[in-house]
C-alpha cells in the first residue's frame, strides 16, 4: 500500500495534497478568536464522532472478526471476512447485479430526466405546471414509491400485469427473478426522475439568453445547436447528477427492493447494500456483513474520488 | 478628528514571496482630504484596509491620533468606512443601517435619532429612511453608506473605491458630493481610487502608488506638472503624458532625426526618456514635422494621435482650426520633462534643481 | 422562439402522466374497498368509501401489541421529520459559521473531519450504528431515530456555500460597526439565511419524513413507528390472507405521500433554489 502510493503520483496522493494543504481561507476578513469557533462546532462534532467515525471505525474493526452469534467474544480472522465475501459465488452474482441495475437506473433516469426538462425548457407555456407534477413525485418517500409500484405489478389487480399478459408474459414480479428486477428498475427510475428533471432544468435555464442567441445565430440546425452548443454547458450539472443517480441506484434504492422483495431475499434480485442488511440483521452474521460494508465504503470513496478528479477535468466549465 | 501616521509599513500575506505593500511613510494631517490612487493591485486598497484594522500588519506602525493602532480592534479605532458595494445590511432599513454602528455602541437612543436625521438631511435621504436598500437606486446606497460613516463622527472616514460602481454622470454629481460634505465637517479622509480624474479633483494632496511603493505624494497640480517619475506621467492626466525616446546633447534635444533647442544646458547626457504634455504642443511653421494617424473629436477639443519620427504622439488641438495631414509642431522648452531613461526617476534641470535660483541663460 | 410545438407539448405530457398517474391511481383507489379493488383492479376514480377507510387506518388500533394507530405513525413520522430538520439547520448552521467566519488552529482539519461524513452514507454503516445505538440505549427512542441521520455534513456544506456567497464587505462594516462575532450572527447572518434556512428545511424535513431504513432497524416497540415502518407491516400482514386490504394500505401510502408533497408544491420555489444552488 505504501509503496503503491510512492512509486504513482495519482490521484489518491494528490487528494491527500489537498487535503492537508491549508486552503484560502473563507473570507478575507475572519473572527480571531480562541474558544468561540468550538462551541459552534461543537454539537455537530459530537453527533459527528459518536455517530459517525465510532460506527465506522467498528465495521472496520469487526470486518476482521467474527463474532458468535450468542455474543460470547470474537475472534480474529484477518482477511477472512474479505476473502468469503468475494470469493462467494453468491456476492458475485449480487455484485453483477447491483452493476447492472446501477447502470439501468442511471440511465434511464437521467436520459428520462434529460428529455422532459430539455422539453420543458423550450415550451413557455404550462412549464410550471409540467415542474410541479415532477416535484411532487420527487417528494415521495421510496417504500410508499415501492408500495405504489407492488400495486401496480400486483398478480390480482396490477395493470402491468394485465397488460403484459396481453402481450403473452406471464409476469410474476416477487416470485420470478427477472419480472422482479424489471419492476423494481422501472420503480427506482420512476422515482428519480423528477430529481434529474429539476436540476437539468434549473440547469437549462441558467444558460445566459445571450449564447443562446449566439448559438441561434452561428448555427441553423436545432439538435446540431443542442448538442454542440447547450449541451456543453450542462457538463457540471449532468456531472454532479451522474454521481448522484449512481450513488441512489446503489443506496437509496433500499427501501423500494425491500418492499418488493418483502424478506424473501432468496430467489430475488437484491443489490449490496440489501446483502449488508440481510446478512447482518438476518444472518446475524457481523464479520460479514462488516466486511462488505467495508468494501461499499470503498466503492463510495472511489466514486467520490472519481468525481473530484478523473471527471472534473473533462467538463467544461463555463 | 485627528491625523494619520503611517510609519514604515509593510504587508507580506503569507505564502507570498514578494511583499504587496513595502515601506510607507505617510502623514496624514487633521482634516486633510488624501487620495491613494494607482492601478489596480498597486496596494492601494490593502493600505487602506491596514489603517481600517482589516488587515494585519506585517512591519511599521499605524498611528490615528496620538495612538499606535496596529492591534487594536476596527471599531475601536474610531473610524468609518465607505464600501465599494456599500456593504449595506439588506435586511435592515436605511435608518437601522445607519444606526446600527451607534447602537453597539450604546449611543444613548435620542442622540441616535438625532444624528441620524442630522445626516439624512445633510444627505438627503430623509424620504427614503424606512426603505431597504434594495429599494434605492446605485447613488442613494452610496449615500446611505455615506451616511452610515457620517453619522458615527469618526475620527477619519475611509473610502475604497466608493465610486466605482456607479456610472459615469452619477459619479461625478457623487463626487461633488463627498468633496462638500468632506469640506464641512473637516474630517480627516483617507480616499482610495484607480480613476486618476477622481483623484485629482477630489484630493488636497495625491499619494500616487505603484507596486506597493510609493511614486509621489503632492498636491494634485504639482503631480500633474512635475511628474517624479515616468509612471506618474503617464497615470496622471488625460490623455496621458506623451514619452518619447530622445537624446541630450548640451542644450539640445534629439528625438531621431529632428532637433528641439531647449535653449538651456539640461541635465543627463545621453539617451533620456521626454515627456510632453497634449496641450503643450502647438502647431507652427518649423518645429517637429508630425503625421497625423486618426483624430478623436471630443467637442471642446480634439484629440489629433500621429507619429513623429516613428515615436506614438498625441495633441490637444482647436477644433475649430482646419485639419492637415502633416503638421509641424512646436513646444515651449519649460515644459518638457526628462525622465532617467532606466530607472523612469524625472531629472530636474540644473538650474532649479539645487535652490531654486534660475540661472540666467 | 414562442411557437407552439405541439411535438414538445405531447412529449412532456406523456412523461408527466407516466409520472403522476401511479399517484393519482393510489389515491383513487384508496377511496374505494377492498373488495371493489380486488375484483375492479386499481381506480382512477373516486370511490364512496375514503372516509371510512381513513378513519380506520388512522384510529384501529394494529400491529401485535395494539399500541399503534395510524394517527401516532403521522405523528411520529412528524416528530422525526421536524426534529431532523430543525436539528441539522442549528447544527450546520453553527458550524457553517465556525468554519467561514473563524481563523482558528486546526480549522482545515475540522473541515475535512465534517465534510469526510459525505462520503459514507449511513447504509454502508448500518449495522454498527444500531450496535452503538443499543450501547447507549438509545433504541426505540425519538433521540436515538433523530439524531445518527444527523451524522452528515449535508447542511453544513449547504450553509458553507451560501455564507462563502455572502459579500465580505459585511462583515467588515460589521466590525467597524463593532459588532463581536455573536452579535454579527444575530444581527445580520440570521435574518439574512431566512430564505436558505426555509429552503433547507423543507429538504430536510422531506427526507427526515422519508427515511426509511434507520427507523425501520431502530424502532422494535410499536409506539415508535412511522408510517414508513408501518407500510412494511401492512405488506408483512398480507402473507396467506384471502382478500388484503388494498384500501388501506393505499391509503397508508397517501397519508404518507402527501405531507411531503404538499409541502414541497406549496413551497416549490424555495425548495428548488435550496437544492438546485448549493450544489455548486
Amino acid at each position: 500500500m505504501t509503496n503503491a502510493a510512492q512509486t504513482s503520483p495519482g490521484p489518491i496522493r494528490r487528494w491527500i495534497a489537498r487535503a492537508t494543504v491549508r486552503p484560502e481561507p473563507a473570507k478575507r476578513v475572519q473572527f480571531d478568536r480562541p474558544l468561540l469557533p468550538w462551541l459552534f462546532l461543537a454539537p455537530q462534532l459530537a453527533v459527528i464522532f459518536v455517530f459517525f467515525y465510532w460506527p465506522s471505525a467498528q465495521a472496520i474493526s469487526s470486518s476482521f472478526y467474527i463474532e458468535d452469534p450468542f455474543g460470547f467474544g470474537a475472534t480474529f480472522v484477518g482477511f477472512d471476512n474479505y476473502t468469503d465475501a468475494l470469493g462467494s459465488a453468491e456476492y458475485r452474482h449480487i455484485a453483477s447485479f447491483t452493476a447492472i441495475f446501477t447502470v439501468l437506473v442511471t440511465a434511464f433516469s437521467l436520459g428520462l430526466g434529460l428529455l422532459l426538462a430539455v422539453k420543458a425548457d423550450q415550451v413557455i407555456r404550462a412549464r410550471s405546471t409540467y415542474r410541479t407534477a415532477m416535484i411532487s413525485v420527487y417528494a415521495i418517500a421510496p417504500p410508499v414509491a415501492g408500495l405504489i409500484g407492488m400495486m401496480l405489478f400486483d398478480q390480482h389487480i396490477g395493470p402491468f400485469v394485465k397488460l403484459a399478459a396481453w402481450f403473452g408474459w406471464e409476469m410474476k414480479v416477487g416470485l420470478n427473478y427477472f419480472d422482479t428486477a424489471f419492476a423494481m428498475i422501472l420503480v427506482s427510475v420512476w422515482k428519480q426522475v423528477p430529481y434529474n428533471f429539476i436540476f437539468i432544468l434549473s440547469g437549462l435555464q441558467g444558460i445566459p439568453q445571450s449564447v443562446r442567441e449566439a448559438a441561434l445565430i452561428d448555427c441553423k440546425n436545432g439538435a446540431r445547436r443542442f448538442f454542440t452548443a447547450i449541451l456543453p454547458l450542462l457538463a457540471p450539472t449532468a456531472f454532479f447528477l451522474l454521481i448522484i443517480n449512481i450513488t441512489y441506484a446503489l443506496f437509496d434504492t433500499f427501501a423500494v427492493i425491500d418492499v418488493m422483495v418483502k424478506d424473501k431475499a432468496a430467489n430475488n434480485p437484491i443489490t449490496l447494500v440489501y446483502k449488508v442488511y440481510v446478512d447482518g440483521f438476518r444472518g446475524n452474521d457481523i464479520g460479514g456483513s462488516s466486511a462488505q460494508s467495508v468494501i461499499l465504503m470503498l466503492v463510495v470513496l472511489v466514486l467520490t474520488l472519481v468525481q473530484f478528479r478523473w471527471l472534473e477535468r473533462r467538463v467544461h466549465y463555463g | 478628528m485627528a491625523a494619520i501616521t503611517i510609519t514604515n509599513v509593510s504587508k507580506t500575506y503569507p505564502g507570498a514571496a514578494a511583499p504587496s505593500i513595502s515601506d510607507i511613510n505617510l502623514t496624514i494631517q487633521d482634516g486633510e482630504f488624501i487620495v491613494l490612487v494607482g492601478p489596480s493591485g498597486c496596494g492601494k486598497s490593502t493600505l487602506l484596509r491596514m489603517v481600517a484594522g482589516l488587515e494585519e500588519i506585517t512591519v511599521g506602525e499605524v498611528k490615528i491620533g496620538d495612538r499606535v493602532v496596529n492591534n487594536v480592534d476596527p471599531a475601536d479605532r474610531d473610524i468609518a468606512m465607505v464600501f465599494q458595494n456599500y456593504a449595506l445590511y439588506p435586511h435592515m432599513s436605511v435608518r437601522e443601517n445607519m444606526a446600527y454602528g451607534l447602537k453597539n455602541r450604546k449611543t444613548p437612543k435620542a442622540e441616535i435619532e438625532a444624528r441620524v436625521a442630522e445626516a439624512a438631511r445633510m444627505l438627503e435621504l430623509g424620504p427614503y429612511l424606512d426603505r431597504k436598500p434594495r429599494a434605492l437606486s446605485g447613488g442613494q446606497r452610496q449615500r446611505v453608506a455615506m451616511g452610515r460613516a457620517v453619522v458615527r463622527q469618526p475620527a477619519a472616514f475611509l473610502f475604497d473605491e466608493p465610486l466605482s460602481n456607479l456610472d459615469a454622470k452619477l459619479r461625478v454629481s457623487m463626487r461633488g458630493e463627498i468633496r462638500r460634505l468632506q469640506k464641512r465637517l473637516a474630517t480627516t479622509s483617507l480616499y482610495v481610487t484607480h480613476d486618476q480624474l477622481e483623484a485629482m479633483t477630489l484630493a488636497d494632496r495625491l499619494v500616487v502608488l505603484n507596486a506597493g511603493r510609493i511614486e509621489q505624494v503632492g498636491a494634485p497640480l504639482e503631480i500633474y506638472h512635475r511628474p517624479a517619475t515616468t509612471f506618474v506621467a503617464s497615470f496622471i492626466g488625460a490623455p496621458a503624458m506623451n514619452l518619447l525616446d530622445a537624446e541630450v546633447d548640451g542644450s539640445r534635444l534629439r528625438i531621431g532625426s529632428h532637433v528641439i533647442d531647449a535653449r538651456r544646458n539640461m541635465a543627463g547626457q545621453g539617451a533620456i526618456t521626454l515627456g510632453i504634455r497634449a496641450e503643450d504642443l502647438h502647431p507652427s511653421a518649423t518645429g517637429l514635422p508630425f503625421k497625423v494617424d486618426f483624430v478623436e473629436e471630443l467637442g471642446a477639443q480634439r484629440l489629433v494621435h500621429g507619429l513623429i519620427d516613428g515615436q506614438a504622439l498625441v495633441l490637444i488641438l482647436d477644433p475649430h482650426l482646419p485639419l492637415q495631414d502633416e503638421l509641424r509642431l512646436s513646444v515651449n522648452s519649460d515644459k518638457l520633462h526628462l525622465f532617467d531613461i532606466l530607472s523612469g526617476r524625472r531629472l530636474e534641470h540644473p538650474q532649479t534643481a539645487a535652490n531654486g535660483i534660475p540661472v540666467p541663460a | 422562439m414562442n411557437r407552439i410545438r405541439p411535438l414538445d407539448h405531447l412529449i412532456l405530457i406523456l412523461g408527466t402522466l407516466f409520472m403522476v398517474m401511479p399517484v393519482v391511481v393510489a389515491i383513487m383507489t384508496s377511496t374505494h374497498t377492498a373488495v371493489e379493488i380486488h375484483t375492479g383492479g386499481l381506480q382512477i376514480l373516486p370511490g364512496n368509501d375514503g372516509y371510512d377507510t381513513y378513519q380506520t387506518v388512522l384510529t384501529r388500533q394494529g400491529g401485535f401489541t395494539g399500541q399503534v394507530t395510524g394517527a401516532r405513525m403521522v405523528m411520529n413520522s412528524l416528530i422525526l421529520g421536524l426534529g431532523f430538520a430543525i436539528g441539522k439547520i442549528v447544527l450546520s448552521m453553527a458550524a457553517a459559521y465556525a468554519l467561514v467566519y473563524f481563523r482558528f488552529r486546526f480549522a482545515t482539519l475540522m473541515f475535512w473531519v465534517i465534510f469526510t461524513t459525505l462520503l459514507l452514507p449511513l447504509e454502508v454503516r448500518i449495522m454498527p450504528s444500531y450496535q452503538v445505538m443499543s450501547q447507549l440505549g438509545l433504541l426505540n427512542s425519538y433521540t436515538g431515530l433523530i439524531l445518527p441521520l444527523l451524522a452528515s455534513a449535508t447542511g453544513t456544506f449547504y450553509f458553507r456555500q451560501f455564507f462563502k456567497s455572502i459579500p465580505d464587505e459585511l462583515l467588515e462594516a460589521a466590525r467597524i460597526d463593532g459588532a463581536g462575532p455573536v452579535k454579527f450572527f444575530i444581527d445580520v447572518i440570521l435574518p439574512l439565511s431566512k430564505t436558505m434556512m426555509a429552503a433547507i428545511f423543507i429538504i430536510m424535513f422531506v427526507y427526515g419524513w422519508n427515511q426509511y431504513l434507520w427507523p425501520m432497524l431502530m424502532t422494535t416497540d410499536e409506539r415508535f413507528f412511522t408510517l414508513m415502518r408501518g407500510i412494511k407491516q401492512i405488506l408483512q400482514v398480507w402473507v396467506g390472507s384471502q382478500i388484503p386490504d388494498y384500501n388501506e394500505a393505499f391509503a397508508l401510502a397517501v397519508l404518507a405521500l402527501l405531507p411531503p408533497v404538499l409541502v414541497v408544491v406549496v413551497f416549490q420555489r424555495w425548495f428548488i433554489k435550496g437544492l438546485t444552488e448549493s450544489d455548486k
